[in-house]
């Protein structure tokens, strides 16, 4: 039987999670299966290879590419230092002399006689590939990476930048719908992970970067401001990799909007607390979203076999929602009625629909595709 | 130049074809249909969607094809599952004709689609046979690499290996002419050691299809270090492209190599009984076989959530181009970003301020599911629709051309025509027919609203017809039509093409209210509706779906209708489910810049064609 889609962020205080730690070429692991290990800890390392500089001997020569060979002082597979000479003329008369010297330290990877090209590689850079959560290794993949899993309370966002890093949560301001401010940033959050509630702006981003906050989770930010943050106009949701000073989290979207209760409520039990966060964000098929991830500690983690985030059902009625789309943008209630029947909407689209409930009681019909389910126990 | 795209190896069927069920794996949903014969021909009698089922947790494909199949047979009663198997043949002859189907078909761009990057000796030479080999195989080319593409040796290394294609097709040089540069970038590619996006243990597949000279060398440099395979040159002599060839090779890559490290795909190659085409290039076969049948010139254009693509058949050449970030959901944010926020603005019929367009924009790119559920919210997605049209077209115009580097043979009546090769092949006067896909035409709620974006993006000039996909559907009929030509026909004509009708677009420009053409329609029934065109106007006549009436046009003076400034034309114009729309904004279309004159403009124009329901 198919399922209708209802797209859905995790809120959850409670989740055992894996997170796969692949290195991006093959390298050699650190760790073993059953290891306790860090967020800041290397599990495994990698040799990436270095930089290649091509170099046309036989054009800076004035020879033909087959006869480089009898002009080379290197040969391939030699080590070579910056500055020593790769291959030099023998011409009858001295100061015709043409040395090539190399521009790099490293080795002559290879010589060309077709191309008269030579090709100088850089010596390889170690590349380290950290643990990222606290948690233990479930899963050794061999020269590849491992399986991290942790026992953690999770909170996935819309939208983020910026890369993974940890720091301990700071909740910076009193309520959910409170715009977080330069004056709510003090130095006491460097390397500190700040919540916010509603919206920060742009002078606010100023002065968290000014602080050195590692990590900001904020409501809603305005798409001006992002842009004006990064430096371009975001084309597409792929992000992970910016260097802004920290990373930022979107829980709701762009705009001003307070952040869903049940979220502000778990950052600020947890407040004090390290979390491993990542702004890496994909919407795109394989949708990655930017998560907060709240490790119960080292004493605390489950015998259990599997990973256990809550599994994504069909909706059912009371089941909290998040209205995605205008005119209700931003709007938490609860799913009243689920009407099976296509219903028009002012757009004149036929549409599948859900009849959901307010705080205040009052009800609106919403289109099955512009709700979100705040997912977790 | 081009070549009609790879068909794959016909299957052989023992039985006859009656009931057919296929599946088009977008890199969300996963569209079914299901088609029966019903008389003597072929109707498309059911549909159902399911998310794509690429991704974790799921990982298989299947899994969404499975959902997407098990909701038609939900709603036809047909019982076409045996758990995960797809019952086939038919039972009829076991007397069940309600149990099976004959025949289980499908496309598929999940995943992102066939990602390549191409290389070549001359950017706009070689460099641009090689794109288009790759594109009208149907691939998003992600980067085309030449000698003379201006990057550093070291930039280009960095950039092949960072850049994780699905495949490489290399080119370069003709046929016995120098190797130096096409053995330099082989040696380039060698170093950077590239890797495939999926699978960390299989070799990279590569295709050489340059100088057949330096075969032997390009062998020994990349022989061990990637999945190569040689042929023939695409670019033999410089007079002469022959992408058949390596589009050929392609597509057997495609499915040899990429499709089996995608999750799930082994068992999606079993189920099917033809070979999985990828999804542009099924609609790429579509559009052809409409070029070719009724001998036009033709533009078509999928507009998807992710890229729009978009084919063209001008005096028989088939060229296709993919843009890769533009589209409606998960792109939209770069249709901003590339269109510019006032070229968006100067198609949205009221006023909204900057930074609330801007969120609503940057949230339709983080919730891409989501759907406008007010009028103004469906006119702003309108608005951008129009942009990633325009921006797509303009895209795939430079890339449509002649080949360039081929010597003119010039008269001298050609001295003072700076004429340049490589002139683009698309001209919109000979423009017979605009083909739309894609949710945002397909699904619009009213076809006028379809028929208008089109028009505004396109800016057809003189006198074309427009028609959109019904349900989207054109992906399954292309794979259709490589094993069953009439099923795939039966069914385009009743079922998947609907003719919104003709646009009528002089050429010229005047101030509103000036006379931009006399025109006489005289209708089926011998009816003659007489009536003056003035600048700024547009005008709806209504003529319906297989109708044809004649119209006389008398341009003014500076005005011209293909024939000539002020030249009368006389066309026979088919009718459609919208009509047919005289269209005296003037072309090329300008648009007011004043803020008031150009809302004011947009609501005269759009209530004169009924666009949207009034509003309250």
């Amino acid at each position: 039987m198919a399922h209708s889609y209802t797209p859905g962020l995790t809120v959850t205080e409670q989740a055992v999670i894996r997170r796969r730690r692949m290195l991006s070429l093959p390298g050699s692991v650190l760790v073993t299966t059953g290891e306790t290990v860090r967020a800041n800890q290397a599990v495994a390392r990698a040799e990436l290879p270095g930089k290649v500089y091509p170099m046309n001997l036989a054009n800076q020569l004035g020879v033909a590419p087959d006869e480089i060979h009898e002009y080379l002082i290197k040969k391939a597979g030699d080590p070579v230092q910056k500055d020593e000479i790769l291959a030099e003329n023998k011409p009858l008369i001295k100061w015709l002399k043409t040395e090539v010297l190399s521009p790099i330290t490293g080795v002559v990877e290879s010589v060309s006689p077709v191309t008269g090209q030579v090709l100088l590689r850089e010596p390889p850079r170690v590349l380290e590939l950290l643990g990222y959560v606290d948690g233990r290794i479930v899963e050794v993949i061999p020269q590849q990476g491992v399986v991290v899993e942790t026992d953690c309370s999770l909170v996935q966002g819309i939208f983020g930048i910026g890369g993974e890093t940890w720091g301990e949560i700071v909740i910076a301001v009193t309520s959910s719908d409170e715009v977080l401010t330069p004056r709510h940033l003090t130095a006491d959050m460097k390397d500190k992970v700040v919540v916010g509630g509603s919206f920060i702006s742009s002078d606010a981003l100023a002065r968290a970067k000014e602080v050195g906050v590692t990590g900001l989770v904020i409501g809603g930010i305005h798409d001006k401001d992002l842009r004006a943050l990064l430096g371009y106009d975001l084309g597409v949701a792929i992000t992970g990799t910016e260097q802004v000073g920290f990373t930022l989290i979107l829980t709701e979207g762009f705009g001003a909007i307070p952040m869903a209760g049940k979220t502000f409520a778990l950052l600020s039990a947890h407040a004090g607390q390290p979390a491993s966060i990542s702004g890496a964000t994909q919407i795109r098929a394989g949708v990655i979203r930017p998560e907060i991830i709240i490790p119960k500690g080292a004493g605390a983690l489950s015998d259990h076999g599997a990973a256990t985030v809550p599994q994504r059902e069909g909706i059912r009625i009371g089941d909290q929602v998040r209205i995605i789309r205008d005119p209700l943008f931003g709007k938490i209630g609860k799913v009243a009625s689920l009407p099976s029947d296509l219903q028009k909407i002012p757009t004149e689209s036929d549409v599948r629909v859900m009849e959901v409930r307010f705080a205040d009681s009052s009800t609106a019909m919403i289109p099955r595709a512009n709700i979100e389910l705040i997912e977790g126990t | 130049m081009s070549v009609p795209s790879p068909a794959p190896i016909k299957p052989v069927l023992t039985h006859p074809l009656n009931v057919i069920v296929a599946t088009d794996c977008g890199s969300t949903t996963t569209k079914a249909i299901l088609i029966e014969k019903v008389g003597d021909e072929y109707r498309q009698t059911y549909r159902g969607e399911a998310p794509t089922t690429v991704e974790a947790p799921f990982e298989d494909v299947t899994r969404g094809v499975l959902n997407a199949i098990a909701e038609i047979e939900e709603l036809s009663g047909r019982k076409i599952l045996d758990g995960d198997k797809i019952l086939t043949p038919n039972r009829t002859a076991q007397g069940d004709p309600k149990t099976g189907v004959d025949i289980y078909i499908s496309t598929s761009s999940a995943g992102g689609g066939l990602q390549m990057m191409v290389t070549g000796v001359v950017q706009n030479m070689t460099g641009e046979s090689a794109q288009r080999a790759a594109l009208g195989a149907g691939a998003i080319v992600i980067d085309v690499l030449a000698s003379n593409d201006g990057r550093l040796p070291h930039e280009k290394i960095e950039r092949i290996r960072t850049m994780r294609p699905d495949m490489i097709l290399m080119s370069g040089g003709t046929d016995g002419g120098a190797v130096t540069h096409v053995v330099e970038m082989a040696e380039y590619i060698s170093a950077a050691e590239p890797r495939p996006r999926f699978g960390a243990t299989y070799k990279l597949p590569l295709i050489y299809a340059g100088n057949k000279d330096a075969q032997p060398q390009v062998k020994k440099i990349l022989g061990e270090k990637a999945a190569l395979v040689l042929t023939d040159n695409i670019r033999p002599v410089l007079e002469r492209e022959n992408l058949a060839p390596a589009r050929n090779k392609i597509h057997d890559l495609f499915l040899e190599h990429v499709m089996q490290q995608a999750p799930g795909y082994k068992k999606l190659i079993e189920m099917a009984g033809a070979p999985i085409m990828p999804t542009p290039a099924a609609v790429g076969v579509i559009m052809e076989t409409i070029a070719k049948r009724e001998h036009l010139n033709l533009i078509g254009v999928d507009i998807g959530g992710a890229t729009t693509d978009v084919f063209s058949v001008f005096e028989g050449l088939f060229n296709r181009t993919v843009s890769a970030n533009l589209g409606m959901s998960y792109s939209i944010s770069n249709v901003l970003a590339e269109a510019g926020l006032a070229n968006i603005m100067r198609w949205v019929p009221f006023t909204i301020d900057e930074q609330t367009l801007r969120n609503r924009i940057k949230n339709k790119m983080v919730r891409p599911t989501t759907i406008p559920q007010t009028l103004d919210e469906l006119q702003i997605e309108h608005a951008i629709a129009r942009e990633a049209l325009r921006l797509a077209l303009i895209h795939h115009k430079s890339l449509a051309t002649a080949l360039k580097g081929v010597q003119q043979e010039r008269t001298i009546s050609d001295v003072f025509e700076q004429q340049q090769s490589g002139k683009t092949l698309i001209d919109m006067l000979k423009l017979d027919l605009i083909v739309g896909s894609g949710g945002i035409l397909s699904h619009a709620p009213r076809r006028v609203q379809s028929m208008l974006m089109m028009v505004d993006a396109y800016e057809p000039l003189g006198v074309t017809r427009l028609s959109v996909d019904s349900i989207f559907m054109m992906p399954h009929l292309g794979v259709l039509s490589t094993i069953n030509e009439k099923a795939a026909t039966d069914v385009f004509v009743r079922d998947c093409m609907v003719y919104l009708g003709t646009c009528v677009a002089p050429i010229g420009q005047g101030k509103d209210g000036e006379r931009c053409a006399d025109y006489a329609i005289t209708f089926p029934d011998g009816r003659v509706d007489k009536g003056l065109l003035s600048f700024g106007d547009l005008r709806l006549v209504s003529l319906a779906s297989g109708q044809k009436a004649s119209i006389a046009v008398q341009p003014a003076k500076q005005v011209n209708l293909g024939a000539g400034a002020g030249v009368a034309v006389t066309r026979e114009v088919q009718g459609g489910v919208v009509g047919l729309l005289l269209d005296g904004r003037g072309r090329p279309l300008q648009l007011p810049t004043d803020h008031a004159a150009r809302v004011a403009s947009l609501t005269r124009w759009y209530q004169a064609v009924d666009l949207y329901p009034k509003a309250g």
